[in-house]
């Protein structure tokens, strides 16, 4: 690396940082238990929209898992989220009628609450759709996984998106508040995933899956983004570049080996597709507040419109993270 | 026991040694708070055969846990006069077996030393290239903290050719810190009229810890077991590996007396192992299981798993020995010359037979379907966005079965290159059999004669890529000609190679193009200006070859 670039990089990176700064002003707290939070506790961060069928399971879980405090954006949600969370002691909930996109997807945000709260801690940054996955994760806790990644000088831990679908026609099973999503959306593509190295960043650039394939077949380089780096033993110099996908520095991004060995990985199980699909594409086409100006989203409706899902003879029913790592998608590294 | 921290572990596991009539001689970290090891101090304070040492600072690598090692041993030497055997163990290690079996075992054995100890010439486990210098060198600074002055001090010494003398009577050896000793090889050590010689030289050496007593005790003890008691493995990096509730059957089954190191949340292992009465049991520690599930662990690490690219695997090209998990084959020339080939191949060998994966309109997998194996798309976009992973994907997808697949110059040319570079590709190439096709089709002569030009092109680049000496593949080319003089010899050799079944000899051809005429309109073309010389010397006549239908006898009757 020359000097230019990692001068270049570090000038990106403060920039970063102050812009945060800036965007934090677009944060309100509206819930305020950090006082709880402890030395060592990991913290998970999330931003959501509308998403009161969806918490309550996402919670359960994550609070199975080992997570010691949420931190919570709430972006204007107009249902009964905010009395769902009110009266959690390990939760605190900022307020935000900001644009999600004027705040580089929300990426200023969590960047702002990770370098506040999250500095020397373990932090886990996901969407209230994705489920963390990791070896072992049914039978150690997520702190076995942080002692295991401390003791190693690890620093970041890579975990792709999976998605995950229903068989047959996505709107056949409603989902019911407080429900596992996997339990509709349990068939996942296993082995059509492209990697291109980011010469930029460093990181990998993971396109693929069910998507790709039903809706970006023609421009498969317009296909969504898959690598996520999701844990990461934060410290306030550091920055998510674009929402979890990368990082800077630069090396944090090397979650992967590149002389033949595996490092250790797991899996985001990202349960989009469920019956309310179709409704959450369409009120994003209108609030044009994703990527590629919601390119994705006119894609999804598209083809989504005779109800076809994207189910095949090939797709792979979930079982857990052992036949996910059998299949190659993440994996145990030297972690045994 | 050295300790440095999950102190309530730390108290759980002496309370379990004393409990069994084991003096303890604790050695608390000096890193530890002095609060902490009040806390420690005083909930143990009901324990008469639990008794706290002088503390010392202890850091990786440094004499800091020799020092500890020695007081401890003092401590217990001087106050606990029935001891025979003296047994280091860490915080975080865990007694698996009853401590009376642990007793019995020791009290049947009672001069030998179970500690191990190996000359460094003869053991590959020093990390960082530091093998017989870490004896011969100074090591004042800290290897965690300093790593700078560490590594500098390291190559200066090296550059003045610097070496310290060994003091006499001692041969270097190194192994494991965690040891078994008996009261006279240990009271030998420490009562050494030369042991501030030894003490001294020792604490420039680095990694001291794993030398002292190994060496030490090949001067003193009559009896040597080089093996450690303590279950403990360490990693490529030599980080030890962790144990966790998961592993409670494995830490059974494998007889050991105590593992290092195990995870302080582990409650099931702390349950299981501190509350263990089982009956007498005289076996031998049998770590084999354990040492296979963490060598093959280290092997994931280290070489991953051939073929596969994901999220934490992504080797550079020149990095592995093959691009691909399994090995698979590639036919060119050959569904131009026979008809049915793919149904027969698939027939005859029982592989995977797809058609064309890289036609410039989509990938025509076996069956002709749009989605495949994994999910993989038809989808010619998809494919050429990363023909390399199509393949390495459709491999991976699909380990277990050998899939097999035409090509040839009418194809997308990106993945030609990657092919012959892959010592899992056995490449079967008929040139010039594209010329076939065109004798077929009905389009006016001038475009084929442009066709027929681009197609030989194509392909004469792709030959002298397959000739050259990057290739790696396994290849065979024949002309078209000369394939024409013995194809059932050709067929033959090729299903040998690759067939499923045991089936020595082929029973069925596969059906051939009808080449009535095919003589006259190859001399078409070059009477165009356009000489496919590919096809060999094709006669001008009729084809001299006419597979039989069903072939009855072995060809090799000829």
């Amino acid at each position: 690396m020359s000097l230019w670039t990692s001068y270049r990089m570090r000038v990106r990176r403060r920039l970063r940082l102050l812009r945060c700064l800036r965007k934090s002003r677009e944060l309100t707290l509206t819930q305020d238990n950090t006082a709880a939070i402890r030395p060592d506790d990991i913290l998970l961060v999330s931003i959501f929209r509308n998403e009161g069928a969806r918490l309550p399971y996402f919670l359960e879980y994550y609070r199975e898992l080992g997570v010691d405090h949420f931190l919570f954006v709430d972006n204007d949600s107009d249902d009964a989220t905010a009395e769902l969370l009110a009266d959690a002691p390990d939760i605190s909930v900022w307020h935000s009628r900001h644009s999600y996109k004027k705040a580089n997807f929300g990426t200023d945000w969590l960047n702002y609450l990770l370098g506040k709260y999250g500095h020397g801690h373990w932090t886990l940054t996901v969407d209230p759709d994705e489920f963390f996955i990791y070896p072992f994760c049914d039978t150690r806790p997520l702190r076995a996984l942080t002692d295991w990644l401390c003791a190693s000088s690890v620093k970041s831990f890579g975990a792709m998106l999976l998605d995950m679908y229903p068989r047959g026609r996505l709107d056949a099973e409603r989902y019911k508040p407080g429900q596992n999503p996997m339990e509709i959306a349990e068939w996942f593509d296993s082995g059509n995933y492209t990697l291109k190295r980011n010469p930029d960043l460093g990181n990998l650039w993971i396109q693929g899956g069910p998507r790709s394939r039903m809706f970006f077949a023609d421009n498969p380089e317009k296909a969504p983004a898959l690598n996520k780096i999701p844990l990461v033993k934060w410290n306030r110099r550091y920055t998510y570049v674009s929402s979890s996908h990368m990082l800077l520095p630069r090396g944090l991004n090397l979650v992967y080996d590149q002389s033949g060995g595996e490092k250790a990985s797991g899996i985001l199980l990202h349960a989009k597709f469920l019956d309310n699909f179709a409704d959450k594409a369409a009120e994003e086409l209108t609030r044009k507040q994703h990527y590629y100006g919601s390119v994705e989203y006119r894609a999804y409706l598209d083809k989504l419109e005779d109800g076809a899902g994207p189910w095949n003879e090939w797709s792979e029913k979930y079982i857990n993270w052992r036949q996910i790592e059998i299949l190659g998608l993440m994996s145990k590294g030297n972690w045994t | 026991m050295l300790v440095h921290t999950a102190l309530d572990r730390v108290e759980q596991v002496a309370r379990h040694w004393a409990a069994a009539g084991c003096p303890v001689a604790l050695h608390v970290d000096l890193n530890v708070s002095r609060a902490a090891y009040e806390r420690l101090v005083s909930a143990l304070a009901d324990q008469p055969m639990i008794r706290f040492c002088e503390r010392h600072r202890c850091e990786w690598g440094r004499w800091g846990i020799v020092a500890a090692s020695q007081s401890a041993c003092e401590l217990l030497l001087e106050r606990f006069d029935n001891l025979h055997h003296v047994y280091l163990v860490s915080g975080s290690c865990l007694p698996l077996r009853p401590v009376p079996q642990l007793i019995d075992y020791l009290a049947r054995r009672p001069r030998t030393d179970f500690i191990e100890s190996a000359t460094t010439a003869d053991v590959p486990w020093a990390k960082g290239g530091l093998q017989q210098e870490r004896f011969t060198l100074r090591f004042p600074f800290s290897w965690k903290r300093q790593r700078g002055a560490f590594d500098r001090y390291v190559r200066l010494q090296r550059r003045l050719g610097f070496k310290r003398k060994i003091p006499d009577g001692l041969v270097p050896h190194i192994g494991s810190q965690w040891w078994c000793l008996t009261r006279q090889t240990l009271s030998s050590i420490l009562c050494d009229p030369n042991r501030d010689v030894y003490d001294h030289y020792f604490r420039k050496v680095w990694i001291p810890d794993e030398s002292y007593f190994q060496t030490l005790a090949r001067r003193f003890s009559t009896h040597i077991e080089s093996r450690s008691l303590t279950l403990s493995k360490f990693d490529h990096q030599g980080k030890p590996h962790v144990f966790y509730d998961d592993h409670l059957q494995l830490l059974r089954r494998s007889n050991c007396f105590v593992a290092r190191k195990v995870w302080p949340h582990a409650n099931r292992l702390y349950g299981a192992f501190l509350n263990n009465t089982g009956a007498m049991n005289l076996a031998e520690p049998n770590p084999a299981r354990i040492d296979r599930v963490f060598a093959r662990a280290m092997e994931q690490r280290t070489r991953g798993r051939p073929g596969l690219y994901m999220q934490s695997r992504m080797p550079h090209p020149g990095a592995v020995q093959a691009p691909t998990s399994n090995p698979y084959s590639v036919f060119q020339g050959f569904s131009d010359l026979f008809s049915n080939f793919e149904d027969w191949l698939a027939r005859t060998t029982e592989n995977q037979v797809h058609g064309r994966l890289f036609a410039p309109d989509k990938a025509e997998f076996s069956g002709r379907t749009c989605v495949y194996s994994g999910g993989l798309s038809d989808s010619a976009a998809k494919r050429d966005y990363a023909p390399e992973t199509f393949l390495t994907s459709l491999i991976w997808n699909t380990r277990g079965a050998r899939q097999c697949f035409q090509y040839g110059p009418a194809d997308r040319q990106r993945i030609a290159a990657f092919i012959a570079r892959d010592p899992n590709a056995q490449i079967s190439v008929i040139t010039g059999a594209w010329a076939i096709p065109l004798f077929h089709s009905s389009c006016d002569f001038a475009r084929l004669r442009k066709r027929a030009a681009e197609l030989q092109k194509i392909e004469t680049r792709q030959l002298s890529m397959l000739r050259s000496k990057e290739t790696k593949a396994q290849t065979r080319i024949w002309s078209l000609a000369e394939f024409m003089e013995t194809p059932m010899e050709a067929l033959q050799e090729i299903v040998d190679e690759i067939g499923q079944t045991n089936s020595r000899t082929l029973n069925e051809a596969p059906q051939m193009a009808d080449l009535a005429g095919f003589g006259q309109f190859l001399q078409n073309l070059k009477n165009q200006g356009m000489h496919p010389h590919l096809t060999g010397d094709f006669p001008l006549e009729e084809p001299l070859v006419v597979l039989p239908k069903r072939v009855s006898r072995p060809y090799l009757v000829r």
